[in-house]
């Protein structure tokens, strides 16, 4: 199990997996947003989505995790 | 000329806009969101207006609070800044119907530039070059279509765009739905318009840009240049003036160039013409921004020439008392963007600045618009300020910019003075032989 921290403090732009997908390394699973800026959340590692603990809209802080990936 | 000004924007750019309106006499009328209520512009504004929620769309962003805002406070003008409603024709339509003096270009001209398609076909009309490119592309097969004629790197903008949002430089074919896919919805969510075309990407370009004035009768005035290449996701980081760059020809092109267009379209009041110039000093047009760009300070540094002022006066209907031939210009003015970001990777990082403290000195500009205690918010830019110096040379201005860096102090959020400092330090920039390559080519200069 990994957690994918956000690189980020934003808000959450678009959900791109859904839970128990299959997932490829470097997929982007979330686009984030802060400051005018987009910014993907990627897969480190080929696996499942496990759950994504963000909504659409969500302000979300550096650091907090954004999904589960196994 | 007006009575009062009303400033459509925040943070560093509404102060130095009621800074020069103060000089001048007009009532300065600051608006805000709802977490902007205690900042600096709100401070020094004779009024202030709430405007909403801190979702720029909720609030700087949207037109009906602003113009309700003028009527509200009995403003004259309103002075949009950059970024925000400054290069929206529809507010400046607004403002035209309404009344209200818009401080800028007219609508029309507004609506010309601030399509990126149709300007290119303007200057491609007016006799000046542009970069190879596609018209607008209406789905991902004509991306990809287009993207292999011109051969990669290419790059994806948004006809609406401006400001570096929704450009994406794309490598190879297998890159370009995704890119098309970012571009198209950064445009849409940026400006409201999600057209994109793809132009032929430039190796090693340099941004080399143009200010202009020009007034109600014609009269058209334009600066020596400024040298923009150090950017980091298509923004500027740091802009110097003159540009080491270019020679005393390519200026004088440059500048004609820029008079033609200005000419050929009836441009007023402030504006911004960008070219790219390639390592052979060939240039080709980019763009008209149609406001008062992020770093006219540099300019104003080095020919003692208040831009604002100049804006508010053309404004209101006076000629401009400047002429070209007359305009001196002396020195070299640099300036450094400190940005809420990661010097590392650029990231943005939004927090609340524990203690701030900024550089002073003679020929050291600062323009901020945040003090300790500020939060610098998720929602805005993350433009802290900018630190703009002047010397009687190019090495004068930068040692004072490195001085000035060194005693630049901010806690509690993350920031780029040590990448600023890194940047001036390095051989690249005392050399002036960079482009827009800078930033990669910085990493390779550290990594030995």
């Amino acid at each position: 199990m990994t957690e994918v921290p956000s690189p980020i403090t934003g808000s959450v732009w678009k959900i791109l997996v859904e839970n128990g997908a299959s997932v490829g390394e470097g997929e982007t699973l979330v686009i984030l947003e802060s400051m005018k800026m987009e910014i993907r959340v990627r897969c480190p590692h080929n696996g499942r989505v496990v759950e994504i603990r963000v909504k659409e809209g969500d302000s979300i802080l550096e650091d907090d995790v954004v999904a589960i990936i196994e | 000329m007006l009575e009062s000004v009303l400033i459509a924007n925040r943070g560093e750019i509404a102060r130095r806009i009621i800074r020069t309106a103060k000089l001048l006499g007009i009532e300065t009328i600051a608006v805000y969101s709802d977490i902007d209520g205690k900042c600096l512009s709100v401070q020094e504004a004779d009024r202030a207006l709430g405007i909403g929620e801190a979702k720029p769309r909720d609030s700087y962003l949207n037109i009906d609070k602003i113009i309700a805002a003028a009527r509200e406070s009995g403003a004259s003008a309103i002075h949009p800044g950059y970024g925000f409603l400054s290069e929206r024709w529809e507010f400046a339509q607004r403002c035209e119907r309404e009344g209200l003096m818009f401080i800028g270009p007219s609508s029309e001209v507004i609506r010309k530039m601030g399509d990126k398609h149709r300007s290119r076909e303007i200057a491609t009309g007016l006799g000046i070059p542009i970069p190879p490119g596609s018209g607008i592309l209406n789905n991902v097969e004509e991306a990809k279509k287009w993207a292999t004629e011109l051969s990669f790197p290419v790059i994806f903008k948004a006809s609406a765009g401006g400001g570096g949002i929704g450009m994406m430089k794309v490598e190879t074919e297998t890159a370009v739905a995704e890119a098309f896919d970012t571009a198209t919805n950064r445009a849409r969510s940026a400006f409201g318009d999600d057209r994109v075309y793809v132009e032929k990407y430039l190796e090693s370009p340099h941004h080399i840009e143009i200010q202009i004035l020009g007034d109600k009768n014609g009269n058209i005035v334009t600066f020596p240049e400024r040298e923009c290449s150090v950017q980091r996701r298509h923004q500027k980081v740091i802009e110097e003036s003159p540009s080491p760059f270019a020679t005393a020809g390519l200026r004088h092109e440059l500048r004609q160039a820029a008079r033609r267009l200005a000419q050929g379209i009836g441009y007023t009041n402030a504006g911004t013409v960008e070219f790219v110039v390639d390592g052979h000093r060939k240039f080709y047009f980019l763009e008209i921004n149609a406001r008062l760009q992020v770093e006219h300070p540099i300019t104003e540094m080095i020919t003692r020439i208040d831009l604002v002022e100049q804006q508010m006066r053309i404004a209101s209907g006076e000629s401009l008392l400047l002429r070209e031939e007359d305009l001196e210009w002396n020195g070299w003015a640099m300036e450094s963007r400190v940005y809420a970001e990661d010097s590392k990777n650029f990231y943005p990082s939004p927090g609340k600045i524990i203690s701030y403290i900024e550089p002073r000195g003679d020929r050291i500009r600062v323009d901020s618009g945040y003090q300790a205690g500020d939060t610098v918010s998720q929602f805005y830019d993350p433009l802290i300020a900018k630190l703009v110096v002047w010397g009687e040379d190019r090495n004068e201005a930068m040692v004072r910019m490195q001085h000035a860096l060194d005693s630049y102090e901010i806690t509690g959020i993350k920031n780029n003075l040590s990448f600023l400092q890194e940047a001036f330090d390095s051989g690249l920039f005392k050399s002036g032989n960079y482009d827009t390559h800078f930033i990669s080519k910085l990493k390779e200069e550290r990594n030995g």
